[in-house]
């Protein structure tokens, strides 16, 4: 008896329909439950590459690409005209980023920056009768330490042991196991130079995203200038912040400096972080979609709620109820379902992001992990119950609004 | 009762329907009820009683003329302003009862008493009881629309027509669905509730001898006095 009047007749009102109030309920319920299960699963898969990305590779790679090829001189010559070249030679130049140590020594002063120089190219791997094609990537160890987490990822041997073997290589766990090798086999390395060389295994890495695991090796600096025929070359600096989300206008700025094509993580992984953005769309439009679903529940329960009560609106004016007591009556029944329904979808979204979290399975895409990585946050409960309560509003305004405005003197008339 | 103001004026009060045949609906009424006074509204059915009583409630608004309630003026008062005036002056009571059917005896009759908000919920209890009790419903108070006769139903109805105590009771064809002793003692009370209580009370009805009951009878047709 302590509730509002209004309230009290809405209250009343959703009892005598408790199939339909119930169905609207559980859509409601559902599609916030869903909301909380698929994005905490989404999220929580998104947060996680961008936190293995951001760990393991570079904040920033600096490398011996131009973004735009440089004009052809008769170009620069003749801006306005119509020029075709036929048969450019390309000129034979040694790759690599020019003035490289000027580049590191001016980055090393940048507060916040550390640097690693690094020389990537293709190779080959050969072990018994098995041939994998990798990356390899020579790194000065002590540099890359600093830069990457690399030697956290070590699941066999250590970043000094490539200075204690003489032809030292670190591979990739995918390699290891596509090849079959362990640490301490001697592999043959081919290079696109035609350089082979004698390399043994000295470490295993394995940083969980299937892509590095599968393709990336690391040497010496060295030994790769000497394996890529490129002595003193280096064609990656490598950059580590302290603060990630000044990667990309850094990367901005340094290669207005330098000229050199600067990649900051985001635009290396701008492929997974493009789907990412898909991957949202399709969650908040699949949840949207629920809602509206719901929503039709509540607009059709109140609709004929609205439709049954027409006697009992024209009396309840007629006794003195204005147009917004009796809006508020109708508005009060969406937001009743809302609210319930968002409660009940919480403690469902609650119960299925718990059970997800409890299935273990082996899932290898992007990354590896065992089951679900999921990210709880509040943030999600926040949003859902919004989503319900303004969805389940905007439903229930609609009828409600047109309960106000019949005309008492009809219903009584048309009843009499 | 001379020099008292009456309850309920109408000045040339004229209801047109607009519409591609304007309908009149009551034309030129002049009409004063004083408190006490019991008034019966005969004549024809379509005749006009109806809308003539849906008016003198400020139910409806008149193209023309003046309602005065209490000697208050409501012409061009927002709709929201007539709401609040037939809520602490005005009482209802229709040919069908219109209780809420999800409420009991007592809580329809507590309605008006909450909306109100000048009792507390306690006293509104409270009215509503002594109100039931008075109709003789004392028994019934906890039952709900559909567990009561036609007779039972239609007393709570003027109990809750009485929640706020009007000055002002206006019943549209109460008795037409009740049998005849049960009408007889509606319009017996009715003419308590205007005599003991001092309330002006409008009834309209076709049944002459009811009407016969009260102190006075005013017969439509269409839409027009004429005795």
């Amino acid at each position: 008896m302590a509730l509002p009047l209004g309230l009290h007749i809405a209250v009343q009102h959703l009892l005598h329909r408790r199939r339909q109030t119930l169905t609207s309920l559980l859509g409601v319920a559902l599609g916030v439950a869903f909301f909380i299960g698929i994005a905490s699963m989404m999220q929580g898969f998104q947060r996680d590459f961008i936190n293995r990305v951001i760990n393991v590779a570079p904040h920033v790679t600096i490398k011996d690409e131009f973004r735009v090829p440089p004009p052809q001189p008769v170009e620069v010559a003749h801006p306005d005209a119509a020029v075709e070249l036929r048969g450019i030679k390309p000129k034979d130049e040694v790759r690599g980023i020019r003035g490289a140590r000027a580049i590191i020594d001016s980055l090393e002063e940048m507060p916040g920056v550390r640097v690693a120089p690094t020389l990537s190219g293709q190779i080959l791997l050969r072990f018994g009768s098995k041939d994998v094609s990798a990356n390899v990537t020579g790194i000065v160890p002590e540099k890359e330490r600093r830069v990457t987490k690399l030697e956290e990822d070590l699941i066999a041997g250590s970043l000094d042991d490539l200075y204690t073997a003489a032809n030292g290589i670190i591979i990739g766990e995918g390699i290891a196991q596509k090849a079959g090798i362990g640490v301490g086999d001697l592999i043959s390395v081919v290079s696109p130079e035609g350089v082979v060389m004698k390399m043994k295994v000295v470490g295993i890495f394995s940083s969980g995203i299937t892509l590095m695991d599968n393709f990336d090796t690391y040497a010496l600096l060295k030994k790769a200038q000497v394996l890529q025929d490129r002595p003193n070359v280096i064609n990656r600096i490598r950059i580590r912040l302290d603060d990630v989300e000044q990667a990309a206008p850094l990367a901005q700025r340094l290669e207005a400096r330098f000229g050199y094509r600067t990649e900051s993580w985001q635009e290396q992984s701008k492929n997974v972080l493009g789907i990412f953005v898909i991957q949202n769309a399709i969650m908040y439009s699949t949840v949207g979609a629920i809602l509206i679903v719901a929503c039709f529940g509540i607009f059709n329960v109140i609709s004929t709620v609205v439709f049954e009560k027409t006697r009992d609106i024209g009396i309840l004016k007629s006794m003195g109820f204005r147009e917004g007591d009796i809006r508020r009556i109708f508005v009060y029944q969406g937001l009743i379902v809302g609210f319930v329904g968002m409660l009940i979808g919480w403690a469902l979204g609650f119960g299925l992001v718990e059970f997800m979290g409890s299935i273990k399975f082996n899932m290898e895409g992007f990354i590896r992990s065992q089951g679900f990585i999921l990210y709880k946050t509040p943030r999600h409960y926040a949003i859902s119950g919004a989503m319900a309560l303004t969805a389940s509003t905007l439903a229930a305004w609609l009828p409600a609004r047109r309960a106000s405005r019949l005309n008492p003197v009809d219903i009584v008339r048309g009843a009499a | 009762m001379n020099d008292a103001v009456p309850t309920v004026a109408a000045q040339a009060m004229t209801r047109v329907l607009p519409g591609p045949v304007p309908v009149t609906l009551v034309r030129d009424i002049d009409l004063a009820v004083m408190p006490g006074e019991f008034v019966a509204v005969t004549g024809p059915s379509g005749s006009g009683k109806s809308s003539l009583l849906y008016l003198l409630g400020l139910l409806d608004v008149p193209s023309s003329g003046k309602v005065l309630l209490q000697g208050a003026e409501t012409a061009g008062l927002p709709a929201d302003a007539l709401a609040d005036m037939r809520l602490a002056r005005v009482g209802f009571v229709f040919q069908f009862h219109f209780l809420l059917p999800e409420f009991t005896a007592l809580a329809n009759v507590e309605i008006p008493m909450r909306r109100l908000r000048q009792r507390s919920d306690d006293e509104a209890a409270a009215r509503a009881r002594e109100l039931l009790d008075g109709l003789g419903l004392a028994d019934h108070a906890h039952k709900y629309p559909d567990q009561l006769s036609g007779g039972q139903r239609q007393r709570v109805a003027i109990a809750r027509a009485l929640a706020n105590d009007p000055p002002l009771l206006l019943a549209d064809e109460p008795t037409g669905n009740l049998d005849t002793r049960t009408a007889h003692l509606v319009f017996e009370l009715f003419g308590r509730l205007a005599h003991e209580q001092g309330r002006s009370v409008v009834v309209v009805t076709h049944d002459q001898e009811l009407a016969a009951m009260a102190d006075r009878r005013i017969h439509i047709v269409d839409g027009a006095i004429v005795d």
